[in-house]
């Protein structure tokens, strides 16, 4: 690691900016849960979020907030991450990768469909009526 | 009891941030032998006979923790600085400052391990109270030397505050580089 200038820090500063901004989630519509336990975290979802924030940051997407949680009780099916987004129960997906990533952002996302051979859980349909959230 | 340089040093920096100072200056200077460390504040000071009764590990101003009957910053610092044979000095002027200084020689087996200087210095960087310090760091060996500065306020400036996780990663990874160019020093070979 070279040794760092003011002005480096500065540009780091702002490049993790954006970043810090996404897992902001007021006034945003939609909400990406990574569960980020430690079963989660073993079976990858660390890379899970980085691929996130990168297909986010491909498709321009800022309306989206992407934040972390502990384990969802999935355990076999990590990572884990849920998916809340208006107009659409919210859904839990399983065995999520990076494809699986790229997926979850331009049909769940964009194009308001679910990807259903990786939906694992939803709450109930009582849940669902209560507003869901 | 202390582990690391690092623990002794956070220790004298909190006394000086907590003794309503301004500002604070912290001067590290290594060599191949041994660690000089200065830490100048303008806080409130000590008189002379709370100078001479500092050096006790039981006396205690009692401000801070009101049931505690020892006061073991100073004398804790000053009995390992003598397990490697080191120098440590006192001056203070009441409403006016303190300065401490000290050195530990680092090729006495009885000196404790550096510790981690990046971590340290972010700590004392992040304390909440509203006060400027400056921190000077110097590595000076036979094979080359290095050195580097740190301004709190110019850093707050930059980075926003010292007390969300993301600014305060920023500053840990600021520091740790320039921790890492004095480790680049170390590891070059000493001409002969």
């Amino acid at each position: 690691m070279a040794k760092m200038t003011l002005e480096e820090l500065r540009k780091l500063r702002d490049s993790k900016k954006g970043d810090l901004r996404k897992r902001d989630i007021a006034g945003k519509d939609f909400q990406i849960i990574i569960g980020m336990g430690t079963c989660g975290i073993a079976a990858g979802a660390k890379s899970v979020f980085d691929s996130f924030m990168q297909e986010l940051d491909a498709h321009k997407l800022d309306n989206v907030a992407v934040t972390q949680t502990g384990c969802m009780g999935l355990c076999y099916v990590e990572p884990t991450v849920e998916v809340l987004a208006p107009d659409m129960p919210p859904v839990i997906y399983g065995k999520v990768d990076s494809a699986v990533v790229k997926l979850i952002v331009e049909d769940h996302i964009m194009r308001k469909k679910m990807v259903s051979e990786h939906v694992f859980d939803r709450p109930s349909i009582d849940i669902i009526k209560d507003g869901g959230k | 009891m202390h582990a690391s340089l690092c623990d002794f040093l956070l220790d004298i920096v909190q006394n000086a941030i907590e003794a309503d100072s301004k500002n604070v200056s912290l001067l590290i200077e290594e060599d191949a032998t041994s660690i000089k460390f200065v830490v100048e504040d303008d806080g409130k000071g000590m008189s002379e006979e709370v100078q001479k009764r500092v050096t006790d590990p039981f006396y205690t101003d009692g401000i801070k923790h009101v049931t505690r009957k020892v006061g073991l910053g100073i004398p804790f610092l000053i009995q390992a600085v003598q397990s490697v044979n080191g120098e440590f000095s006192l001056q203070s002027e009441k409403g006016v400052g303190t300065t401490v200084s000290y050195r530990f020689f680092t090729d006495n087996i009885d000196c404790p391990p550096v510790g981690d200087f990046a971590s340290t210095m972010v700590v004392m960087l992040s304390f909440g109270s509203d006060y400027q310090m400056v921190i000077n760091r110097t590595l000076n060996l036979p094979q080359g030397e290095e050195s580097y500065q740190l301004d709190r306020l110019e850093l707050l400036d930059l980075l926003g505050d010292f007390n969300t996780s993301g600014s305060l990663n920023l500053l840990k990874t600021y520091v740790r580089s320039q921790e890492a160019a004095l480790d680049e020093i170390r590891k070059q070979t000493p001409e002969v």
